[in-house]
C-alpha cells in the first residue's frame, strides 16, 4: 500500500528552503546573537533529513549528491588547520585573530578566524548526522 | 627555528611520498627519499668544526608554553656524532632499499613514511634536551619500529615481532617517562643541560636512586640489554634494510644514548657503575654465546647486535666509574668512555654492511638458512670480500677498525678490575675474564656467519632460487661501509677528533672539560701487554672451537625451549590476554541495559557517598524565583511522557513520547531564557525522533504480541535512586555557592577579548575551542564506527579471527 504523501512532498518543496536559510543565518548570527555552527550545522541537517522523510533517500542522494564522510574530514581538517594556524604567527595553540574592515555592501564587519573553525564545526555536524541517518537508513 | 625544523623535515617530507608514489611510478620512490638525509648528513656534517672544539648549538621551539614543554634542540659532540649516524647510515640504507625493494611489488609509499617517521623521530631523541620532548620522540621512534617490524603484514611472524618489540619498548619508555618525571621533580626543570648543572643537589634526593632505576629500564629495553633483548632477534621479520638501520645502527642505540646522556647526572652513585657495567657485559657474553645456537643469517645478526651493544653498555659504565677515581685522565679510566664512542662508530659501520651482505644473500638465493648455504664465495665474490671485512673487524682482527676497540675495551676492562670502590676489587677480577669469554665467542660467531655462508661446499639443490652476484646498486652501500671499516683502522685519531672526544667530554664532563682534553692517541701496535696477550688468546682459542664447531654445536639443542625468556613472554602475553578476556566478560553482557545500570549504579554510589562525607546537603529556600503556571503545565507534560513511556505496549508510541519530554525540556529553556539551549535541544530532538524511528524499524520483531515493559524491582531502586541523587544535586547546588560565578568573567571579556556578543557560542568556539575540537573530532569517530558496523560487517563465512 502507498501513503500519500502528496502534501507532505509540497510543502517540503517549501520548507526545506526556509529551513535552510535559517540555518545560514542562525550560523552567521552565532558570535553575537543566538546560534553558532553546532546549531547551524544541525539545522541543515534537519532540513535534509526532513527531504529523505518527503521523498526517499536514493531521490535525496540525487538532489544532493554530497559523500559526508569526505564532508566531516574536510570539516575536522579545517577546525585544526585554524587552531594550528597560529602557530605559524608564534602565538599559542588556538588562538584567535580578529579584526574590523570596511567592506562593501556590507558595511563595517567584523571578521574572526573563530568562525573559520565554526566552519569546520557546522561541515562536521552536517557530515556526521547524515552519515549517520543515511547508513543506518540504506540498511536492509 | 631551523634545527628545529630540521628535525621535522624528514616528517614534512614524508607527506609528499605518498603522492610521489602514486603519479610518478617510472621512478623509485626512494630516489626522491634519498635526497633528504643526504642533505641532512651535509648539513649537520658541517656543523662538526664547531662541535669538535667543544661548541654547542641551541634552537628553541615553543610548544606548550604554559606547561614548560618546548622542542629544544642542542648539538654537542655527543649528538652532532648520533646525528651523523642516523643521516649517513640513512642514506645508504634509503640507497640499498631501492635496489632491494622491488617499485611494483612492494608498497614503497607505506615503507618510506614509515622511515622517514622514524629518521625525524631518531633525530628528536638525540638532539632534545627536553625531557617531555625527547620522551615523545622515543616513543615515535617504538612506534615507527613497529610499523617497519610489521611492514609485511600478512605475514604471521611480522606481526607477532612488531607486537612484541612494542610491548617491550613501550614498557620500558613508560618506565623511563616515570624517571623523568622524578628528575624533573628533584630538579625543577626539564632540561638536561641544567640537571646536569646541578647533578651534585640531585644524588641527595630521596627519588634519586627510583629515577635511576627507571631510567635505565627505559634504556636496557631499548638497546636489548639482557634481559630484555628478546624483541630484537623476533624484530628481523622487517624488511633487511630496516634491520641494517633501526635494529643495528640506529634505534637499539638510543638506550646507549640515553645512558651516555645521563652519565653526567648518575656517574655519582655506585649502583648506576654496577648496572650499566654488569648488564652490559651479562648481555655480551650471554648473547655472544647464544648467536651461534642461530640458523638464520639474520638471526645471528640480531644476537650479535645484542651483544656488541652490551659491549658498549659496559664500557659506559666503566666511563661513569672514572667519576670515583682520583686523577681519572692519568689511568687506565680515560679510555672506557673513548672506546665506547668509538666501537659505536666501528659498530655501526661493520654491522651495517654484515646486514646488507646478510638481505642480498637472501634476495640473491632466497633463504637465510645458513644449513642451506655455503660455497657462495665463487658466485658472489664481491659480497664475500665485504662480509668478510665485516666479520673480521667483528672479531677484533687488524686491519680493520674493530680491532682498535676491542682493544680499547679490554683495556677499560683490566682497569676496572684493579677498581677499589663498591666491592670491585674483589668481583672486579670477574670483568676482564667475563669480556674475554664473550670475544671468544664473538670471534667465533663472526667466522661462522661468514664462513658457513661463503665457503663450504655450494648446495643449489636447496636453495629456492640460482644463487647470482647481486646487481652493482645494492652493493654500493655495503662496500662504502666496508672501505670506511678498513680507512677507520688507518685514520683512527682523525676520527677521535672529529667526532669521538667532543662525545666523549660530552658524557664525562668530570673528566674532560673540553674535547682537547680528552688525551687518549689510538694506535694499532701499543706494545706487548697483558691487552694483545689477551687478542691473541682469543685469536688462537676462538680459531680452534670455530674448527670444531660441527661437533658441539648441538648442545645448543639441548636447552628447553620452555624454560627460555622467550617462553616467559609468551606465557605472560597469553595470560594476560586470556585473564583480561575472561575478566571482560564477567561483566560486558552485551546488553546497553546492563551497562547503564552499572553506570547510574556508580553515580548514585559516588555522588551520595560524596555528599555523606562531605556532609554537602543544604537547602536554601530564600532567593527562589515564584512557580508560573508555564512551569507547572510543562514539568505535567513532561511527566505524563515519561510514565507513558514506561507503560506503553507500542515502541512508536514510547519513542514519540520520549520526543514530547526532550521538547518539554526545550520549553523549559525557552522559560529560562537560555535561546541557543533551547535552538539546539528542538533540533536535537527532532533529529534523534527521526533517527530512533529509522533504528527501531530495524529492530526484530521480539514476539507477536506487544508487551509492556516488566517491572523489575533493582531497576526501580536505581531509576529512583538516580533521581533523587539528581535533585539532592540540585538543591545544593542552588544552597551552596562556594566559588563567585564565572559568567562574570565571561560578560568582561567576550567583547574585549574575543570580539564576541554571544558568550555561549563564543565559549564554544574560544574559551574552550579545545573542547569543542575534540567533541567535533569524537562526534566524527561516531559516524567511523557506525558506517564500520553497518557497512563493514563480516559475513558468518569468514569467521571472527584474522588469523584463523
Amino acid at each position: 500500500m502507498r501513503t500519500n504523501d502528496v502534501m507532505l512532498q509540497t510543502v517540503t518543496k517549501v520548507v526545506t528552503f526556509i529551513i535552510l536559510m535559517f540555518s545560514v543565518h542562525i550560523f552567521f548570527a552565532g558570535h553575537y546573537t543566538p546560534g553558532g555552527g553546532f546549531i547551524g550545522g544541525l539545522l541543515t541537517a534537519s532540513a535534509i533529513v526532513l527531504l529523505m522523510l518527503a521523498f526517499d533517500i536514493e531521490t535525496v542522494k540525487k538532489i544532493i549528491p554530497v559523500n559526508y564522510v569526505v564532508m566531516s574530514a574536510i570539516g575536522l581538517l579545517l577546525a585544526l588547520a585554524t587552531a594550528s594556524a597560529s602557530i605559524l604567527f608564534n602565538v599559542p595553540f588556538f588562538t584567535h585573530a580578529f579584526d574590523y574592515y570596511d567592506l562593501p555592501l556590507f558595511g563595517e564587519t567584523s571578521l574572526h578566524s573563530a568562525l573559520l573553525f565554526d566552519v569546520g564545526v557546522y561541515l562536521v555536524v552536517v557530515g556526521v548526522t547524515m552519515t549517520i541517518i543515511q547508513t543506518i537508513g540504506e540498511d536492509e | 627555528m631551523s634545527l628545529v625544523f630540521l628535525i621535522f623535515l624528514p616528517i614534512i617530507a614524508a607527506i609528499f611520498i605518498p603522492l610521489l608514489f602514486k603519479k610518478i611510478n617510472q621512478i623509485h620512490t626512494g630516489w626522491f627519499v634519498l635526497v633528504v638525509p643526504v642533505v641532512l648528513f651535509i648539513y649537520y656534517a658541517a656543523l662538526v668544526p664547531t662541535t669538535m672544539t667543544g661548541g654547542t648549538f641551541v634552537e628553541e621551539l615553543q610548544w606548550i608554553p604554559s606547561l614548560d614543554i618546548a622542542f629544544i634542540a642542542y648539538l654537542d659532540g655527543l649528538s652532532i656524532l648520533f646525528s651523523l649516524l642516523i643521516t649517513g647510515i640513512g642514506s645508504l640504507v634509503v640507497l640499498y632499499s631501492i635496489f632491494y625493494l622491488d617499485k611494483h611489488r612492494e608498497q614503497l609509499h607505506n615503507f618510506y613514511v614509515y622511515l622517514l617517521i622514524f629518521m625525524s623521530a631518531m633525530l628528536g631523541v638525540v638532539q632534545s634536551d627536553h625531557l617531555i620532548t625527547l620522551y615523545l620522540f622515543w616513543e615515535l621512534t617504538s612506534i615507527s619500529s613497529f610499523l617497519l617490524i610489521g611492514y609485511w603484514y600478512t605475514r604471521d611472524r611480522s606481526r607477532f615481532g612488531a607486537l612484541k618489540s612494542m610491548m617491550i619498548t613501550v614498557f620500558g619508555g613508560l618506565m623511563m617517562l616515570g624517571g623523568f618525571v622524578l628528575l624533573s621533580i628533584m630538579g625543577g626543570t626539564y632540561s638536561i643541560r641544567e640537571l646536569i648543572a646541578q647533578a651534585p643537589q640531585l644524588f641527595e634526593h630521596e627519588f634519586f636512586m627510583w629515577a635511576l632505576v627507571l631510567i635505565l629500564l627505559g634504556a636496557f629495553t631499548k638497546s636489548a640489554q639482557f634481559p630484555f633483548y628478546i624483541w630484537l632477534p623476533d624484530a628481523m621479520e622487517a624488511p633487511t634494510p630496516v634491520s641494517a638501520y633501526l635494529h643495528s645502527a640506529t634505534m637499539v642505540k638510543a638506550g646507549i644514548y640515553l645512558v651516555a646522556r645521563f652519565t653526567p647526572i648518575f656517574a655519582v652513585s655506585g649502583t648506576w657503575v654496577w648496572l650499566v657495567a654488569g648488564i652490559g657485559l651479562l648481555t655480551m657474553v650471554w648473547a655472544s654465546f647464544f648467536a651461534l645456537k642461530q640458523r638464520d643469517l639474520k638471526g645471528i645478526l640480531a644476537f650479535s647486535t645484542v651483544s656488541q651493544l652490551g659491549l658498549i653498555m659496559a664500557l659506559l659504565g666503566i666511563s661513569a666509574a672514572g667519576f670515583h677515581v682520583e686523577n681519572p685522565t692519568e689511568t687506565m679510566f680515560k679510555y672506557a668512555g673513548f672506546a665506547a664512542v668509538f666501537h659505536l662508530i666501528n659498530h655501526a659501520t661493520f654491522k651495517g654492511s654484515l646486514f646488507m651482505i646478510a638481505g642480498i644473500v637472501d634476495h640473491e638465493t632466497g633463504t637465510r638458512d645458513i644449513r642451506k648455504l655455503g660455497g657462495l664465495m665463487s658466485l658472489m665474490p664481491v659480497s664475500f670480500t665485504i662480509a668478510m671485512i665485516g666479520s673480521f673487524s667483528m672479531a677484533g682482527i687488524p686491519p680493520f677498525n674493530g680491532f682498535l676497540s676491542k682493544e680499547m675495551f679490554l683495556t677499560a676492562m683490566l682497569a676496572i678490575a684493579q677498581f677499589e670502590l663498591f666491592n670491585m676489587d674483589t668481583l672486579g677480577i670477574l670483568f676482564p675474564i667475563i669480556a674475554w669469554i664473550g670475544s671468544v665467542f664473538t670471534f667465533i660467531y663472526s667466522f661462522y656467519f661468514v664462513f658457513y655462508t661463503f665457503a663450504g661446499s655450494h648446495k643449489p639443490d636447496l636453495l629456492p632460487k640460482k644463487a647470482h652476484e647481486a646487481p652493482i646498486g645494492m652493493l654500493i652501500s655495503p662496500a662504502i661501509l666496508a672501505i670506511l671499516v678498513i680507512v677507520i683502522f688507518f685514520i683512527p685519531n682523525i676520527i677521535g677528533d672529529w667526532l669521538v672526544k667532543p662525545a666523549v667530554s660530552a658524557i664525562q664532563p668530570f673528566m674532560f672539560a673540553t674535547p682537547a682534553d680528552v688525551n687518549v692517541n689510538v694506535s694499532a701496535w701499543h706494545g706487548w701487554n697483558t691487552e694483545l696477550f689477551m687478542t691473541l688468546g682469543i685469536f688462537l682459542i676462538g680459531a680452534i672451537m670455530f674448527w670444531t664447531l660441527h661437533k658441539w654445536q648441538k648442545a645448543y639443542d639441548m636447552f628447553p625451549e620452555r624454560v627460555s625468556l622467550n617462553a616467559l613472554y609468551d606465557n605472560m602475553m597469553l595470560l594476560s590476554d586470556t585473564g583480561a578476556n575472561r575478566f571482560s566478560r564477567m561483566y560486558m553482557t552485551g546488553y546497553i541495559r546492563s551497562y547503564l545500570v552499572y553506570m547510574f549504579a556508580f553515580l548514585i554510589l559516588i555522588v551520595l557517598s560524596t555528599f555523606i562525607i562531605s556532609d554537602a546537603f543544604a537547602i536554601d529556600t530564600t532567593n527562589l524565583a515564584p512557580i508560573g503556571f508555564y512551569e507547572i503545565a510543562i514539568a505535567l507534560t513532561l511527566m505524563a511522557g515519561t510514565l507513558t513511556i514506561l507503560v506503553t505496549k507500542s515502541r512508536y508510541t514510547a519513542i514519540i513520547a520520549l520526543g514530547a519530554v526532550g521538547f518539554a525540556v526545550a520549553l523549559f529553556f525557552v522559560i529560562f531564557r537560555a535561546p541557543d539551549l533551547a535552538l539546539t535541544q528542538l533540533v536535537i530532538e527532532t533529529i534523534s525522533v527521526a533517527l530512533f524511528l529509522l533504528v527501531f524499524y530495524h529492530l526484530p520483531q521480539l514476539s507477536r504480541k506487544e508487551e509492556r515493559m516488566k517491572f523489575r524491582l533493582g531497576n526501580a531502586v536505581i531509576a529512583v535512586g538516580v533521581g533523587v541523587t539528581m535533585t539532592l544535586i540540585a538543591l545544593s547546588a542552588h544552597a551552596n555557592k562556594i566559588f563567585p560565578s564565572i559568567s562574570e568573567f565571561h560578560k568582561e571579556t567576550v567583547y574585549t577579548e574575543a570580539a564576541g556578543g554571544n558568550i555561549v557560542n563564543v565559549i564554544l568556539v574560544d574559551y574552550r575551542g579545545f573542547d569543542t575540537f575534540f567533541e567535533i573530532v569524537v562526534l566524527a569517530i561516531a559516524g567511523i564506527g557506525i558506517i564500520s558496523m553497518i557497512k563493514l560487517r563480516l559475513t558468518k563465512k569468514e569467521g571472527r579471527h584474522e588469523n584463523k
